[in-house]
């Protein structure tokens, strides 16, 4: 609707109100005003979405010349060289997001079915606002405590065991150091699963009784009920939950950055160091003192933002196929 | 009978399973935190709030101006967040036809997505490229970008939670549309989106990733806006990986005080919300 349309059918003013006939005359005026603002600011969204794509674009020009495709499957960085490849900092993103994910799926819908499914209303609702809560926790802190708790606790403990039950498979192999892709993916592990628990829970709860009562009517027990009504019902919304999660590790930077050990070798081990994307860019951005450096730190930059952007895209078109189908069934 | 028990004994291990699971999540989020908290609280002290860092290398001082430097970037990030993210929330609850509310909800959820780290370099190429040095303007337009999405989605979330009745009555009574905006429905909705820029504020007040190469550090008084300046996460960052025993504290320390402070809006804002329920 237009603004002020509706307005114009009272705005003619009675004859002798003169302050009813000012109002009238400012409100008229104040209506496009307050539209154009609002709209200026809805607006400046897109604005800012685009510049920021042109911006990389634009700053990134020299390291594209230069190395055009080639950059993204060269494993060569050497800045003193002049020779950048994204490669290794293209898996160590990837590799690391994908442990995460693959451990913190599983637990964290575990946990929401818990929570959605068993918990008691209460208790639920009290676990879920803990649970978002450590959801604000500032990425810096859990880069502090993978340092000073994590590391030495997985070198201690949890790497040994691993390696003495199955250290012959290569991607458990070689001598860890504390620092690898292996600690950076458990640290984003903890980060992630609260985002996973939130938005399953909320998803599994706005599955209607009814299909429940259905299922339990027909004789299923609580975990069939769960198993073949609730969680098909959910599946979109799960899904969408866990690709939203894996934009989030995959752009992840100051944990990852801390424990990760830093060295762009791509690796068949996960116990070995690796890098990220965003760690390379968060540990070199300051130091790149020639143009083609900071364009190639740039260039990486775009592609991580390519990377997250498809991602999610896809999720929130999973979203909205969700939303829409309920909304045709009702 | 046998297949029923198999099948209750199915349902029983398998929700036995999920509860490991919670048990699992939340035991080891608490751990972790109740460790910052026991670890950070003690090294807390006057000095951490009062003192310059000490020079490189020696023990002692504070971050004084790491929590000054702090403040500063939020009340630029509020000021750029703030108004962009409010006013596109009421155009999105409030006028807006078809296709183009619908890309300005899709872009905003694709910003919101937007690796900081990312944010950081759009900042450092508009600002910091332009004038050749770090400042807090920059990392403030950095957090700044970063609030608007959560801003105007949580603006538009609780504008759209005011009953139309309430419109109807404003405009029955001669109130122009953007009167009955601001004098009503706003205000009906004012708690939660208060709330929601609470949580956005203490979101950005952790984010690190932007400000390393947009406001820097600094290990003195940054005064104005225009000089390199220090923050807290930015410290806590560079503490941890820096060589020294006393750094390492001081870093704990700082994680406390960042996550106290955190904490304290999330739950405010929680608050607020739950009690406009009742």
């Amino acid at each position: 609707m237009i603004p002020g349309e509706m307005h114009s059918e009272l705005g003619n003013p009675e004859p002798g109100a003169p302050l009813q006939a000012r109002l009238s005359g400012l409100a008229r005026l104040g209506d496009p005003l307050f539209y154009g603002l609002t709209l200026a600011a809805a607006a400046s969204i897109m604005v800012v979405t685009g510049w920021l794509v042109y911006q990389l674009f634009a700053h990134s020009a020299q390291a594209r010349h230069e190395f055009g495709w080639k950059f993204l499957i060269s494993q060569d960085w050497d800045p003193v060289a002049g020779q950048f490849g994204a490669l290794p900092f293209i898996f160590g993103t990837i590799v690391t997001s994908a442990v995460a994910i693959l451990i913190a799926g599983p637990l964290g819908v575990g946990t929401a079915i818990f929570l959605a499914e068993l918990a008691p209303r209460r208790l639920s609702s009290l676990l879920a606002f803990l649970v978002d809560l450590l959801a604000a926790v500032p990425s810096v802190i859990y880069g502090l405590l993978g340092i000073f708790l994590l590391v030495p606790l997985l070198s201690g403990t949890v790497v040994p065991a691993i390696q003495s039950v199955a250290g012959s498979l290569p991607i458990f192999s070689g001598k860890f150091y504390g620092v690898s892709v292996f600690s950076a993916g458990v640290v984003l592990v903890i980060m992630v699963v609260p985002f996973i628990v939130s938005i399953s829970r909320e998803v599994l709860l706005s599955v209607p009784v009814e299909q429940r009562e259905a299922s339990f009517a027909l004789g299923s027990t609580h975990w069939e009920t769960v198993w073949n009504v609730v969680l098909p019902n959910a599946r979109r919304g799960i899904y969408a939950s866990i690709f939203l999660t894996l934009a989030r590790a995959l752009g992840e930077t100051m944990a990852v950055t801390m424990v990760i050990g830093n060295t762009p070798r791509i690796s068949k081990s996960l116990f070995a160091p690796g890098y990220t994307i965003s760690a390379v860019i968060a540990n070199e951005f300051t130091e790149a003192t020639d143009n083609l450096y900071l364009s190639a730190l740039i260039e990486l930059a775009l592609v991580l933002f390519a990377i997250t952007f498809v991602i999610n895209g896809l999720a929130r078109l999973a979203i909205l196929a969700t939303t829409q189908r309920h909304e045709t069934h009702v | 009978m046998f297949r029923l028990m198999r099948r209750r004994m199915t349902s029983a291990v398998m929700f036995a399973m999920t509860g490991i699971c919670t048990v699992v999540v939340i035991g080891a989020l608490f751990f972790i935190l109740g460790y910052l908290f026991w670890k950070g609280g003690r090294y807390v002290n006057w000095d951490f709030f009062t003192k310059l860092p000490a020079p490189v290398g020696e023990a002692g001082g504070g971050m004084a101006n790491a929590i000054i430097g702090s403040a500063k970037l939020l009340l630029l990030a509020t000021l750029i967040g703030m108004p962009i993210g409010f006013l596109g929330g009421v155009y999105l609850a409030e006028y807006g036809g078809k296709t183009f509310p619908f890309m300005v909800r899709y872009v905003t959820d694709l910003l919101n997505g937007v690796p900081s780290i990312v944010i950081g370099i759009f900042a450092y190429t508009v600002v910091v490229l332009k004038v050749r040095h770090f400042s807090a303007w920059a990392g403030g337009f950095a957090l700044g970008i970063m609030m608007i999405p959560i801003a105007l989605r949580s603006t538009e979330e609780f504008l759209r939670q005011v009953p139309n009745g309430l419109r109807e009555a404003a405009l029955a009574l001669g109130a122009a549309r953007w009167q009955m905006i601001l004098t009503v429905v706003v205000p009906a909705a004012l708690r939660g989106i208060v709330a929601g820029m609470m949580l956005d504020v203490a979101r950005v007040a952790g984010e690190t990733a932007p400000l390393l190469f947009t406001s820097f550090g600094n290990r003195f008084w940054s005064e104005g806006f225009d000089k390199p300046t220090a923050s807290l996460p930015v410290m806590i960052f560079n503490y941890a990986i820096g060589p020294y025993e006393d750094w390492h504290r001081q870093a704990w320390a700082a994680g406390f005080v960042l996550l106290a402070m955190v904490f304290m809006f999330n739950v405010t804002a929680r608050l607020l919300v739950s009690w406009r329920r009742h």
